[in-house]
């Protein structure tokens, strides 16, 4: 029997003032050396058990009882001075948002070696001659300069790279990482969990690895402990349970990421080919305008394409790669600087102000994040009725039975009219938005990453959802997403953004197959797949790639 | 919720809740409460005890518990009137400015710096000068230099809605600004929007009063908190306690006040975040 790092016994945790359990009486064991990755959705309790790592609770929450024994002494009866000096010592925490971790006044070395300091551990200069060590571990490069740097001078994957090796300053037995890659692009994500993994076997540190991804788990973890709704579905060795899963939901998950990693669609037949929506030689941007007439700095550069009637086009690219701007231009929420728009031949007029109602009426938008797109004050009925009056005036009477239509359309029942968008679920919510979208009866739909705030179970619904409403209405559809997994099962055709400018264009199929541009081969090949070793493959084959695009080929 | 009902129980809660509801119950109650008509002589003494005057006569020989009372609906009705004219102005100039962007809002936000950078009371003290000291001057003078504070607090709160994607969604559907203002925006900063007027009523109380301390409150023989303290001030030296009575009323409401505000507004954040 190996040596446990980790012991946690029946720990239940409740939310306040009696209500549910948010951890439901679970036990765990993490050994020396050992990654034990806990997966699940939003709500299954998976980050509520990583600060109880750490004696640590939310506000809002209280312990209930169980035990959490670190090194043999339980956590949860310390002190909280004792508490503390464990803290950052013997365990330490790795969070999701590195940009909102670091205080951007400080430079990076003073904040690494700043709990070393404070636990007394090491002096000032030993403390740095270990950062530096360790930032080589970490694959930073030019380990000896880049710490004298700010925060903001590095880059998001650099930064949660720095944070690592914070983490890891004073050898803990135990990192817990949360969530540590969800907020990076996926190119990023791979140097990233290269990173760690090897960081992690090389100090022989254990680690709790908390993710909601499937396939970035099967990379790094020894074993994986499946969460549902605060409770423990299934554990086992990673590579067991990915190949004979025992428990139905497990395998619903498991289902759920070959779906996304396998579909391939053949280009749909039924389509029309009518072209719909134009666009030619489109820039767009932010700050004051140039004396050539365009914006200080461009978001969007010359992009042009068409857009059939029944036909799905993904725009991908990742953070600031210009793609949103893209449709946020279409939409005329950011108005173009040059090029032209065409709907149905005629000319867009580059801001809200200068198109028509009818015009607003067919370019409909659906945005990202569902919490924020839908009023909190307003019920799903009140928010559909507005859609409804503000275009067609329709009376009371016949609003209703159109939002029971409506509801039934995006398959919601019919009694969520009467909700608030706070009573609804994050699938529900964005459910509700592409009915708001639909309401309008509109002939373009402009997705706007509709899926990256959901689980994957759920956004897989989503994302058949979308495909059928196309096909149903006769719609054409421009899906902006960073996720290549996603569009493999929607898109027809697809174009791949970088820095503004569109690097390749074709059928979706073609692209993912038989990328030329090296920069969507590399994003292509930065796709976390559902089987071990796919990372150690990724590794120098994007590192290759990189230094491709990097000498402009 | 639970939560919420749990912390009303406090001590501290109900004895504020207990205090400014009773003070409310005064000045709505008008002068059905008054021992004796708050403008009659009922002694030739002044700062004396008296028959059926249980806090004793004034500089003038009137009951001062029966001017105390009549003072509380002055005070609290000019002090509730200039809150809610402050926010009645200053949250739809921030809503104007919020939703518009642009030289509305540099210009609103630059004309409130300037009512924000000359202190108040000097402003109170040349428009009575100037106007009189009448009701509507000092509920519309109070109003409006408060409205500058509203305004500030109202714009930031309306700015960072004005950015969220179902504001985005309304503009991009071609709403009109009114709709976006009064439907999408005003309801969801409508509650730190309510703790910041029952804020404001406490400022004008204090404010109104330091006015009426000075002299410069509403015309005898009707007198609000300030003025009472103003007119027996002299009766300090006497012995006599009629001057502390309004002073302790102006501060068990603003205290009262500020506490309960304080308190809900945290309990509701802590309901929230279950």
């Amino acid at each position: 029997m190996k040596q446990l790092v980790l012991s946690i016994r029946n720990l239940t945790i409740r939310s306040e003032g009696g209500g549910h359990a948010i951890v439901d009486n679970i036990s765990l064991d993490v050994a020396k050396g050992e990654v034990v990755a806990l997966i699940g959705e939003s709500g299954s309790g998976k980050s509520t058990i990583g600060l109880s790592c750490l004696g640590l609770f939310r506000p809002g929450l209280t312990y209930v009882g169980g035990d959490i024994e670190l090194e043999g002494s339980n956590l949860l009866g310390l002190p909280p001075r004792e508490l503390q000096s464990l803290r950052g010592r013997r365990v330490a925490y790795v969070a999701q948002s590195a940009a909102a971790s670091f205080n951007p006044a400080i430079k990076l070395n003073s904040q690494v070696i700043e709990p070393s300091i404070a636990h007394g551990t090491r002096s000032a200069s030993e403390a740095l001659d270990r950062a530096i060590s360790l930032y080589a571990t970490v694959r930073l490069p030019q380990p000896n300069q880049i710490g004298s740097r700010y925060p903001h001078e590095v880059s998001g994957g650099q930064l949660q790279r720095f944070m690592l090796a914070m983490g890891m300053l004073d050898a803990p037995a135990l990192l817990v990482l949360d969530e540590p890659t969800s907020a990076l692009d996926v190119t990023t994500q791979v140097e990233v969990l290269m990173a760690m993994k090897s960081a992690v076997s090389a100090q022989g540190t254990s680690a709790l690895f908390i993710s909601h991804d499937l396939p970035v788990v099967a990379q790094m973890a020894d074993r994986v402990v499946v969460l549902r709704n605060g409770r423990i579905v299934e554990s086992g060795p990673t590579n067991e349970l990915l190949h004979s899963p025992k428990e139905a939901y497990t395998r619903e998950l498991i289902a759920a990421f070959r779906k996304i990693d396998q579909k391939r669609l053949d280009i749909s037949q039924e389509q029309d080919r009518k072209t719909v929506l134009s666009v030619q030689d489109l820039s767009a941007g932010y700050g004051g305008r140039t004396r050539a007439g365009k914006p200080s700095v461009l978001a969007v550069e010359n992009a042009s394409f068409n857009l059939a009637r029944g036909e799905v086009l993904a725009v991908v690219g990742e953070s600031g790669s210009g793609k949103t701007s893209l449709a946020q231009a279409i939409a005329g929420l950011l108005p173009r600087s040059v090029g032209s728009v065409r709907l149905h031949d005629v000319e867009l007029s580059a801001s809200l102000g200068g198109r028509t109602k009818d015009q607003l009426r067919r370019v409909q938008m659906v945005f990202q994040m569902a919490d924020t797109a839908l009023n909190p004050k307003h019920t799903i009925a009140r928010t559909l009725e507005r859609v409804l009056e503000h275009f067609f005036r329709l009376p009371a009477a016949q609003r209703e039975k159109r939002i029971e239509q409506l509801l039934a359309l995006v398959q919601l029942p019919p009694e969520i009219a009467a909700r608030y968008p706070r009573q609804l679920s994050g699938g529900q919510k964005q459910r509700v938005n592409l009915a708001r979208a639909l309401a309008a009866e509109p002939d373009v739909l402009i997705c706007d990453e509709v899926t990256s705030a959901l689980d994957t179970i759920v956004s897989v619904a989503v994302l058949d959802l979308i495909r059928e409403l196309k096909a149903k209405l006769g719609l054409a559809v421009l899906f902006v997403s960073h996720d290549l997994a996603a569009i493999s099962g929607i898109a027809d055709q697809t174009i791949v953004m970088r820095r503004g400018k569109i690097v390749e264009a074709g059928e979706t199929a073609v692209i993912l197959d038989r990328p030329k541009h090296p920069y969507t081969q590399l994003l292509v090949s930065s796709v976390p797949e559902l089987r071990a070793n796919w990372l150690q493959e990724a590794a120098p084959r994007n590192e290759a790639l990189a230094k491709r695009i990097a000498a402009g080929v | 919720m639970n939560y919420f009902i749990q912390s009303l129980r406090r001590p501290g809660i109900v004895i504020s809740a207990s205090i400014l509801l009773f003070w409310l119950v005064i000045s709505l109650a008008g002068g059905f409460v008054l021992p004796h008509d708050p403008t009659v002589f009922i002694s030739d003494d002044a700062f004396a005890d008296a028959v059926g005057a249980a806090l004793g006569t004034d500089h003038m020989g009137r009951d001062v518990a029966s001017r105390l009372l009549a003072g509380t609906q002055l005070t609290i009705g000019m002090s509730v009137a200039a809150a809610a004219l402050s926010h009645l102005v200053g949250v739809s100039l921030a809503l104007c400015a919020a939703v518009n962007g642009g030289w509305i809002d540099t210009v609103s936000s630059r004309l409130v710096d300037i009512i924000l950078s000359v202190p108040k009371i000097i402003v109170g003290l040349v428009v009575v000068a100037v106007l009189g000291p009448s009701l509507t001057v000092l509920i519309v003078m109070t109003g409006t230099v408060y409205s500058g504070g509203v305004f500030r607090i109202a714009r930031a709160l309306a700015r960072d809605v004005v950015g969220l994607d179902y504001v985005r969604a309304a503009t991009a559907r071609g709403e009109g600004k009114l709709h976006i203002m009064m439907r999408e925006i005003l309801p969801n900063i409508l509650s730190p929007l309510a703790v910041d007027f029952a804020l404001r009523v406490s400022f004008a109380i204090l404010f109104i009063s330091s006015l009426g301390f000075l002299g410069l409150g509403v015309q005898p023989p009707k007198a609000d908190w300030g003025t009472l303290v103003h007119d027996n001030i002299s009766g300090l030296s006497s012995g006599s306690l009629a001057a502390i009575w309004p002073a302790l009323a102006i501060a068990s409401v603003t205290i009262s006040l500020n506490y309960l505000v304080d308190t809900l507004s945290l309990a509701g954040e802590n309901g929230r975040k279950q």
